[in-house]
């Protein structure tokens, strides 16, 4: 649902990413507004990551700008960030004092992790711990979540609580940015990113060094 | 910030955390230091300030690489990185509470362990002055070297390297200030320069540890 141009939480303009040194993706441009999802697609090595890692700040972009990412995007990459001997309690206090969140109750019961509450996080299994690692985004009150494959290891039935949060968050005037092969049963913009696979030759700045 | 030293020091205490390892690891130096070059005191007393200096400063050492690398792994460094809060305070805090788990405690056994090496009476207080000021400076030197060599696999080898010739000058001045104690010379020269080390590399290597933490994380 755009609203007006101004009203964009996130606006990516002529974006281009590098991995390990090669420029991976070029010429990505989008606007993420107010209870819209973007939706990530393309294959292995095409850049999701990448490119939400550049959105994250974890990696400065080859060329182009993104504004509005600094202090209003959580991440949540491949790793859950749990450390094994807290409970799981104690990870998510720990995270949103950090952020200066007040109250974990509504992040372990959107996850159904309130039986688990006391549980080490090491003696959880896959799924429950994805489960937990998600629900971090809810204690970080950020508006732009950006997640990467986040139902991997998730059941059906878990899927379904991580997109009736998604749907909480969009509600709430939040946005995300997702990297799935999945129906999360949410209306969502989809962006193939094969189509702003890099094509400039590599090795340019060696060349002009010479020139 | 109090969260994350709360946090560090939790998962130093809990199971497996490393919290005693480097006490362990000083009592171990300070027992057999005596098997090995015979339990005489007029051997052991004038070794004894270097020895314990040099116990603890190697069992500080032994910690290092777990200020930063459980966090690289788990993926926790990522999200601190993105939290609101700077990479330089982070660093801090996690050189504090490396500090707290080993330095600390490393300071209020050592007079216990002085006994051990028939370290003469009047060096005592030194020994324990030299060590608060000193070990600060251990733990926040390490953590710079652990955020250089945090995305490498086993880069314990290479912290070693990278961060032994940086203890050096704390080294010597710390068990200079024990030794001129015991020897009834003025030990404040020493302990006045080491104190600046301490001080020097708690301003600026949060600094530089932050940085390289960035260069690491892409």
């Amino acid at each position: 649902m755009p609203l007006r141009m101004d009203d964009a939480l996130l606006t990516v303009s002529e974006l281009a990413c590098a991995r390990g040194g090669l420029t991976v993706l070029e010429g990505v441009s989008f606007e993420v507004y107010p209870g819209a999802v973007l939706v990530l697609r393309g294959p292995n090595g095409s850049g999701k990551t990448t490119l939400l890692r550049t959105l994250a700040g974890l990696q400065p972009a080859v060329s182009g700008s993104v504004v509005g990412a600094e202090e209003a995007v959580a991440y949540a990459g491949h790793a859950d960030g749990l450390k094994g001997t807290l409970s799981v309690a104690e990870n998510l206090s720990f995270w949103a004092a950090l952020f200066g969140v007040h109250g974990i109750a509504p992040a372990l019961q959107a996850f159904d992790l309130e039986e688990l509450a006391d549980r080490p996080a090491q003696a959880l299994s896959a799924g429950q711990k994805r489960r937990l690692g998600l629900a971090r985004m809810l204690v970080t009150g950020r508006p732009i979540w950006l997640l990467d494959e986040p139902t991997v290891s998730l059941d059906a039935n878990s899927v379904g609580l991580f997109g009736a949060a998604v749907r909480r968050h969009l509600g709430g005037g939040g946005a995300a940015v997702i990297a799935t092969h999945i129906d999360l049963g949410i209306d969502a913009d989809v962006m193939d990113l094969g189509s702003f696979r890099a094509t400039a030759p590599q090795g340019g700045v060696f060349d002009e060094a010479f020139e | 910030m109090k969260g994350l030293l709360l946090r560090d020091l939790r998962l130093a205490i809990r199971a497996g955390g490393g919290f005693g390892l480097a006490l362990a690891f000083f009592l171990i130096v300070v027992v057999l230091v005596p098997f090995g070059v015979g339990p005489s005191a007029g051997v052991l007393a004038p070794i004894a300030p270097g020895v314990l200096w040099l116990g603890a400063l190697l069992a500080c050492l032994l910690s290092l690489d777990r200020i930063f690398a459980t966090d690289f792994e788990d993926g926790s460094l990522e999200f601190l990185a993105t939290a609101p809060v700077p990479l330089e305070g982070i660093v801090a805090v996690k050189a504090l509470a490396h500090w707290v788990t080993t330095g600390l405690p490393l300071t209020l056994a050592a007079p216990l362990f002085g006994v051990f090496l028939n370290l003469p009476h009047d060096g005592y207080g030194w020994l324990v002055a030299s060590l608060a000021l000193g070990t600060p400076a251990l733990s926040m030197i390490g953590a710079f070297g652990a955020a250089l060599t945090v995305c490498l696999k086993r880069g314990g080898l290479l912290l070693s390297l990278l961060v032994l010739p940086l203890y050096i000058p704390t080294l010597i001045f710390g068990a200079d200030t024990v030794r001129r104690g015991v020897e009834g010379l003025e030990p404040s020269t020493p302990l006045i320069l080491m104190t600046g080390i301490t001080l020097g590399a708690c301003a600026l290597l949060p600094f530089a540890g932050a940085a390289a933490l960035r260069v690491n994380l892409r």
